[in-house]
């Protein structure tokens, strides 16, 4: 077999794999636009606070102990214990649920019925408050995520290709985790939303709210319900990209890689998120592969948003999206 | 407080009515300086269909959205079942069993009849996350109790065949029905209808009538229809509330209010004779 064939393999392996993570920011605003139609642009700072959080909670750090300092001339900055991983990402569920409340509350209840450029205004707002919030609970400084998920070369992989192609695939165990978890996500959405009560009512909303109202489904409470699973979202892809690049500032970027999934995938559609992320995934890694050296590289940072480009001209609903009919 | 109690009467064609479930007091609502409902007065008795007709505009659908609580009126009460409604949102008065359908058919399009049928007993679910999760005990009784209505009522509407139909692909007609099979298997005491037969031909029209009665014959369920169309309000109704901008102007059996000469005037006399 050809060098570049074995070459291509492998990096169509790795597009994948980066696909899934794509989409499981994708996820996020799919699950929040289809019940409440809400672009939610804060979705990648949600991301980001959730990490940051889940960081924090698990270093035993004093959550706004900054600002405590500050105003009480005290020097506390942990607790002076640590939190299991999984603890601390129960504690940090509970926060998202928490935060789904509050937005509930304070903002979106007051904007039933509003414009939907309107609402995304709000999430705008919303998005730089939680990163102000964020800074200040846990500081701004880069932290390492390690919540006992593998890192580096998968062996097995390795080895296994070497023997068939005489070349070892370089694969990394978090991605390999990243998709098993991803998996295991969505299909736990799935069910969620096919097979149980709140799922149902959750479809309804999604469907037609005043039908909804009718057959007596409190619209406040699917709303809070379909913020928290957004936060639990979040809080997936925070771990995955916290543990890939450490959490920081620009983890609240990757909602940016989302927009051209959501433009392939449509906005309503959460097998569309999935695949799309992963022609987004495939799509990049074999540019920046075949072509990319032709024109100089670094075409990762653009090919996702000329590949959106393209397809809204043929596809505007995009490839699962609800077809858009107009009656005349 | 009213006594829910009190004496019924019997009808032309022998059916036994009950006593008052729900009784308007001098409902007043505005809109900004439009008055839509203009104090109003009337009850509901159970096991009756009760329609409530006027010309356009003349505040039927609003009346109707205050009994199922999308508007809450400035002055006057709603009695139910003897004792006074406090302001309710929606779904509150869903829950308490009064279930409606709307003049412009709100469906939910992306789901399949059975689903939609199945949200309809949405409120008749007690089961916690956790036992749906695993599957056991009270979520399995309830899912295969409330399957079973929903099959029993989609068997009753005669639309079988389209149960696995998404309802945004069904024709005009069949989505009524639908949304009929919605609000009744909530199992409600009282049932709410705009315009049931709004924009069907003849033939949809007889299918329509003939559920509406069969489902006051079969469970009971007291009714409360608008239309527009009167030899069906005539046929189909007990008792007759005639509204125009936003008075009450009649209101007693379809004979009583025939002849009623304000009645006439607003509504029936101009196209008649």
């Amino acid at each position: 077999m050809p060098d570049q064939l074995i070459f291509a393999m492998e990096v169509t392996l790795n597009g994948l794999l980066n696909g899934v993570m794509y989409a499981l920011v994708a996820l996020g605003f799919v699950l929040i636009f289809k019940a409440s139609g809400i672009f939610n642009y804060a979705q990648g700072v949600m991301a980001l606070f959730a990490a940051m959080t889940l960081v924090g909670i698990q270093q035993g750090r004093v959550p706004f102990g900054h600002l405590i300092n500050e105003i009480f001339g005290t020097d506390i900055h942990y607790f002076g214990w640590e939190v299991p991983a999984l603890a601390a990402i129960l504690l940090t569920v509970l926060v998202m649920m928490g935060f789904a409340v509050l937005v509930q509350k304070f903002v979106f209840r007051h904007l039933v019925g509003q414009e939907p450029i309107i609402l995304f205004m709000a999430t705008i707002g919303l998005a730089y408050f939680l990163e102000g919030v964020s800074d200040l609970m846990w500081g701004s400084e880069i932290r390492n995520m390690d919540v006992g998920l593998p890192q580096g070369i998968n062996d097995a992989i390795d080895a296994a290709t070497f023997e068939i192609f005489g070349y070892g695939f370089f694969i990394d165990n978090l991605d390999i985790s990243a998709a098993i978890i991803a998996a295991i996500l969505v299909g736990g959405l799935i069910a969620f939303a096919q097979y149980t009560k709140q799922g149902r009512a959750m479809r309804a909303v999604a469907d037609d709210h005043q039908a909804a109202l009718s057959v007596g489904i409190k619209l406040n409470y699917v709303w809070v319900l379909v913020w928290s699973l957004a936060g639990i979202v979040a809080l997936v892809a925070g771990i995955m990209w916290g543990s890939k690049s450490g959490v920081q500032f620009s983890l609240s970027l990757i909602a940016l890689k989302a927009l051209p999934v959501l433009m392939l995938g449509g906005f309503t559609s959460i097998p569309g998120a999935i695949v799309g992320g992963l022609i987004i995934g495939v799509g990049e890694a074999l540019f920046e592969f075949s072509i990319g050296p032709m024109i100089g590289g670094a075409t990762e940072n653009w090919f996702a948003y000329v590949l959106a480009l393209v397809f809204l001209v043929f596809r505007p609903q995009g490839l699962f999206g609800e077809k858009i009919i107009e009656r005349v | 407080m009213l006594d829910s109690t009190q004496e019924g009467y019997t009808t032309e064609d022998g059916r036994k009515i009950g006593g008052v479930v729900m009784e308007m007091r001098n409902i007043t609502l505005r809109f900004g300086g439009v008055v839509a409902i203009k104090d109003i007065s009337f009850d509901i008795r159970e096991g009756e269909i009760r329609a409530i007709i006027g010309p356009n505009g003349a505040g039927k659908s609003s009346m109707l959205n205050v009994i199922s609580g999308f508007y809450n009126p400035q002055e006057g009460e709603v009695i139910y079942r003897g004792s006074r409604r406090p302001p309710m949102k929606p779904f509150q008065v869903a829950r308490q069993g009064i279930a409606r359908t709307f003049q412009n058919i709100a469906l939910f399009e992306g789901m399949t009849v059975l689903d939609n049928v199945m949200t309809g007993r949405l409120n008749h679910m007690r089961a916690s996350l956790l036992d749906q999760a695993f599957w056991w005990g009270k979520a399995q009784r309830e899912e295969v109790e409330n399957r079973q209505k929903a099959e029993e009522i989609i068997d009753f509407l005669e639309i079988q065949h389209i149960r696995k139909t998404p309802v945004g692909r069904l024709p005009y007609g069949l989505k009524k029905r639908v949304e009929l099979a919605r609000a009744l298997v909530s199992e409600p005491s009282i049932l709410l209808l705009d315009e049931p037969m709004a924009g069907m031909n003849v033939e949809e029209k007889e299918d329509m009538s003939r559920f509406i009665l069969d489902v006051n014959d079969e469970y009971g369920t007291t009714i409360v229809l608008i239309e527009h169309d009167m030899g069906v309000v005539m046929d189909l109704s007990d008792r007759v509330v005639v509204m125009d901008y936003g008075k009450k102007i009649g209101d007693g059996t379809p004979n009583e209010v025939r002849s009623n000469q304000e009645v006439i005037d607003a509504y029936l006399g101009v196209a008649h004779d």
